[in-house]
């Protein structure tokens, strides 16, 4: 039972509530850092990372300083501050014990702090009342249904790259339009089948 | 500095949304109605007055290697206040906006405005361009979830008026799921960048 309900909260966080683009959570590397392959699996590796690591932190943040003070209306402030010193301290230890992922990462990880999806993951967690574990697992797959839609949007938009299209739709106009098939093919795809 | 060709310059040629596409997460995720397109703007708007007007004075105490962190921490001070104050006095709306007013937080454009004008410019002027980047804002959801609400439920109704009716099969909601949102923000932006290349190619 327990099991069942576990690899739900997982499906939900990969597929049916998907951060990008069903909550639109996290747009801003979605529409900045899917340029190319390379960057989009780097950012959403970082993103995967911090956001299983926030969820456990604020988790216990919150049940054991903020709920036996009476605090919870704080949880905002502390949540953003909990995530922006735990993506100081990542960035460290990672520069320190693994230099080859380091480089890889690197200048990703700094702008994860200001990440909508990872304080929205958080916050969605509390909402929803989740125990650690759950809360772990919806960590675990809110980043994992990041990379997939990371991933897709950054193949088609270098496939799409050198199309003729008008110059008024290239850019940011025609990421859009790539980004609404995506969507349409997540928000009905998903709906028919019953998990 | 001219104060109102500096409001003016977040409506037309800095619009967060249509110009420096920041603050995209709030701008198609709450716009299914004009209703909530209107109580969207208007929270961020606070939020980023104040802050605008509190980082601005605060400027030459803040010490520059920590002005990052000081500044979420005075906007998340603010989206505390507006949350608190729109679950107490406007349940519906805040039940309808939901993670989005606390995600105020994280939204680049307020944290951007603190970056890169008010932490440089005196009160009165970074009053202006916290005005004029909220208008613009507003402007942006308002066309975003007027064009929703009309192609997917076929009316607009804001706090009680209907303002607009059309005849649109009900059946056909898209526009109001997520993907109309993606639809409606890029059609608009190649709009803006058509009349953009015209008005370039007029030669102004």
């Amino acid at each position: 039972m327990v099991e069942k309900e576990l690899f739900s909260i997982f499906m939900d966080g990969v597929f049916i509530k998907n951060f990008i683009v069903i909550q639109f959570l996290g747009l801003c590397p979605f529409i900045g850092v899917t340029k190319d392959v390379k960057s989009a699996a780097g950012i959403s590796a970082a993103v995967i990372f911090v956001m299983t690591m926030a969820s456990m932190a604020t988790y216990a943040i919150y049940t054991y300083v903020l709920i036996p003070a009476e605090m919870e209306f704080l949880n905002v402030i502390t949540f953003i501050v909990v995530i922006a010193s735990l993506v100081q301290l990542v960035e460290f230890i990672v520069r320190k014990k693994l230099p080859a992922l380091y480089r890889s990462l690197g200048i990703f990880l700094p702008l994860i702090t200001t990440n909508c999806a990872v304080l929205g993951v958080v916050l969605l967690s509390r909402n929803s009342a989740y125990d650690f574990t759950q809360s772990v697992v919806f960590g675990i797959a809110a980043g994992i249904g990041f990379m997939i839609i990371m991933l897709l949007m950054s193949a088609m938009r270098e496939k799409t790259d050198f199309m003729r299209v008008p110059s008024s739709i290239r850019g940011l106009p025609m990421a859009f339009f790539l980004a609404t098939m995506l969507s349409l093919a997540f928000v009905n795809y998903f709906w028919v089948i019953p998990i | 500095m001219d104060p109102l060709s500096e409001y003016m310059r977040g409506i037309t040629r800095e619009n967060p949304i249509f110009a420096l596409a920041l603050g995209l997460c709030p701008a198609l995720a709450v716009t299914t109605s004009l209703e909530n397109a209107i109580g969207m703007s208007a929270a961020t708007a606070f939020v980023l007055i104040c802050s605008n007007v509190i980082v601005s004075s605060l400027r030459k105490q803040i010490p520059a290697t920590v002005r990052l962190p000081m500044f979420i921490i005075i906007i998340a001070t603010f989206v505390t206040i507006v949350n608190m104050v729109m679950q107490a006095y406007f349940p519906p709306m805040h039940a309808a906006l939901g993670v989005f007013i606390p995600l105020i937080v994280v939204n680049c454009m307020i944290i951007g405005r603190a970056e890169a004008y008010a932490n440089r410019n005196n009160v009165p002027y970074s009053l202006i361009d916290a005005l004029g980047i909220a208008t613009g804002f507003l402007i942006a959801l308002s066309m975003i979830g007027g064009v929703r609400e009309l192609f997917g439920t076929g009316q607009i109704v804001t706090f009680g008026y209907t303002l607009i009716t059309m005849p649109v099969d009900p059946s056909i909601t898209t526009m109001i799921l997520p993907p109309g949102a993606f639809l409606t923000i890029g059609i608009l932006m190649a709009i803006v960048n058509y009349q953009k290349e015209r008005k370039r190619a007029r030669g102004g």
